[in-house]
């Protein structure tokens, strides 16, 4: 056992926790006072919620031994022999690791439905979200499943993470419907230096997130730390220049743009340059800045943009790392370097997991829906879910 | 003179004063505020059990007008803030025995102001 590899496989698992409370806080300071509690609280049912659906079934179904590349098996159920090293670290951290991306995929996906959701249906769905999609997604790709047999690259989870949780929250929002007086009253973001400090929480988290899907102390965890910066840094500042145009380009964007870019580095973070991560945050910067323009001309109340900035940044990263990954960082060449082939495998992924986490998602929300009822009344809606969900005020 | 006190839906706030902007009223105070009516509030059902959010927010509007605007200004208030459901509010008008301007009454006389520059 590498106690080197170890103790960073734990740092950052306890790095990409704290991304929970981040995307929390990001998304409270956007929303209006009388929901700011909710936002928060909803990214902690969801870590807690996770943890206990981990044991029970969902870490043998994302990396239990393989049914025809399509799910894990029921070897693993309730953690039990799970053998005792992956790779060069104890499996017990590489479970860690794993539960705690989980738990951030469906913090980010409460963006769609933080303003409107029961609490109880909230947590029927997420079980059900993260059994049937989350699970299958991430055994796809790191479990041993059909993308991975076909060596499509993901190396932290644009596919898994952003880009189901991006198009889940847009499958959600259409399912759940436009907040009562969307587009007819102002809903300003009622604390956005609550928003800066989650973004900030996010930014540092995903350095371990990032990193840390080294699985090891090496030269690719460093190099997935350093592009990670880098991308973030050149997203912010695109879409800063961007919004510019507009007016004061404002905090809230210079952020939006920093979170693009970090999910822009995702999938290619082990395996890209640093000039190349210049490139891939600030086309990431763009790409998001579009989608979520593109969604306030639509006017559809996915209004924390988890689809503009996880789902199309996803996207982008998931095409960036068909072109820029090249062997000298890691042993994959993409398009830049003569490798159409790569380049084609991303897109096969990506269109696989676009297709598969909005269908599945949609469809489960529906089924939520009609049985139990996705959405608070129109009362509990206008007191707040605070007050409604809760029985707390997050200002007193 | 009278001044027109209203308490209005805070999501109402935007078009009443763009109504009322279109009527030449264009002073205004307003406050973010917490009230209740005769339904006291409004009663939820959470899990069988009533709980009862009485004290809902509200935003107060006090503007202070000529009797001849009066009824204009009340007029455009309660026509926009109207949803017909409870909890639209209510509108108060008093008398006002005089309006002082600070920035008028307040003006150092010349001789205050050569004994300044002094």
């Amino acid at each position: 056992m590498s106690t080197g590899d170890t103790s960073w496989i734990l740092t950052s698992s306890a790095m990409v926790m704290l991304m929970v409370p981040g995307v929390g806080l990001f998304y409270s300071g956007m929303v209006r006072r009388k929901n700011a509690l909710t936002a928060i609280a909803l990214t902690l049912v969801a870590l807690v919620v996770v943890s206990i659906q981990w044991v029970a079934i969902g870490y043998s179904l994302a990396f239990g031994t393989t049914v025809n590349g399509i799910i894990g098996g029921l070897n693993l159920l309730g953690l039990q022999n799970f053998g005792t090293m992956i790779g060069g670290v104890p499996a017990s951290a590489f479970i860690a690791f794993q539960f705690m991306f989980a738990a951030v995929t469906l913090a980010i996906l409460t963006s769609a439905i933080a303003k409107r959701i029961r609490l109880s249906a909230f947590i029927v769905f997420i079980v059900l979200w993260t059994t049937l999609v989350y699970c299958t997604m991430a055994h796809w790709v790191w479990g041993g499943g059909w993308l991975a047999q076909l060596g499509a690259l993901d190396f932290a989870g644009g596919t898994v993470v952003h880009i189901s949780s991006g198009f889940a929250a847009l499958a959600l929002a259409m399912v759940v419907g436009k907040r009562s007086g969307y587009g007819e009253q102002p809903m300003e973001p009622h604390n956005i230096p609550f928003t800066l400090l989650g973004a900030a929480l996010l930014w540092f988290g995903w350095l371990g997130f990032n990193s840390g899907s080294a699985l090891g102390a090496d030269g690719v965890a460093a190099n997935a730390f350093l592009v990670t910066n880098i991308s973030a840094a050149s997203g912010a500042i695109t879409w800063m220049t961007l919004s510019w145009r507009r007016g004061p380009p404002s905090s809230l964007g210079l952020v939006s743009g920093a979170i693009a870019g970090l999910v822009g580095i995702t999938p290619a973070a082990g395996y890209v340059n640093p000039l190349s991560a210049l490139a891939i945050g600030a086309v990431s910067g763009g790409v998001c800045f579009a989608a979520m323009s593109l969604r306030m001309k639509r006017s559809l109340d996915e209004s924390l943009d988890a689809w503009a900035i996880h789902g199309m940044g996803g996207i982008w990263g998931g095409l960036a790392t068909g072109i820029f990954a090249t062997a000298a960082v890691n042993s994959y060449s993409g398009l830049l370097y003569g490798n159409i082939h790569q380049f084609l495998l991303q897109a096969v992924a990506i269109l696989a997991a676009v297709v598969f986490s909005f269908a599945a998602t949609y469809a489960i929300a529906k089924i939520v829906d009609l049985t139990i009822g996705l959405r608070v009344s129109a009362e509990e809606e206008y007191v707040g879910l605070d007050i409604s969900q809760l029985g707390e005020r997050a200002y007193s | 003179m009278k001044k027109v006190e209203a308490i209005i839906r805070p999501e109402r706030l935007d078009v009443v004063k763009g109504a009322l902007d279109s009527d030449g009223i264009t002073s205004m105070t307003i406050s973010e505020v917490r009230g209740r009516g005769e339904q006291r509030g409004i009663s939820l059902q959470y899990r069988g059990k009533a709980i009862r959010v009485d004290l809902l927010p509200k935003v107060k509007l006090e503007i202070v007008v000529e009797d001849a605007v009066l009824q204009r200004c009340i007029r455009t208030i309660a026509k926009i803030a109207w949803t017909g459901k409870p909890g639209d509010g209510k509108i108060f008008v008093m008398p006002v025995e005089t309006c002082i301007k600070i920035r008028e009454l307040g003006a150092p006389s010349d001789e205050e102001e050569a004994a300044v520059e002094a």
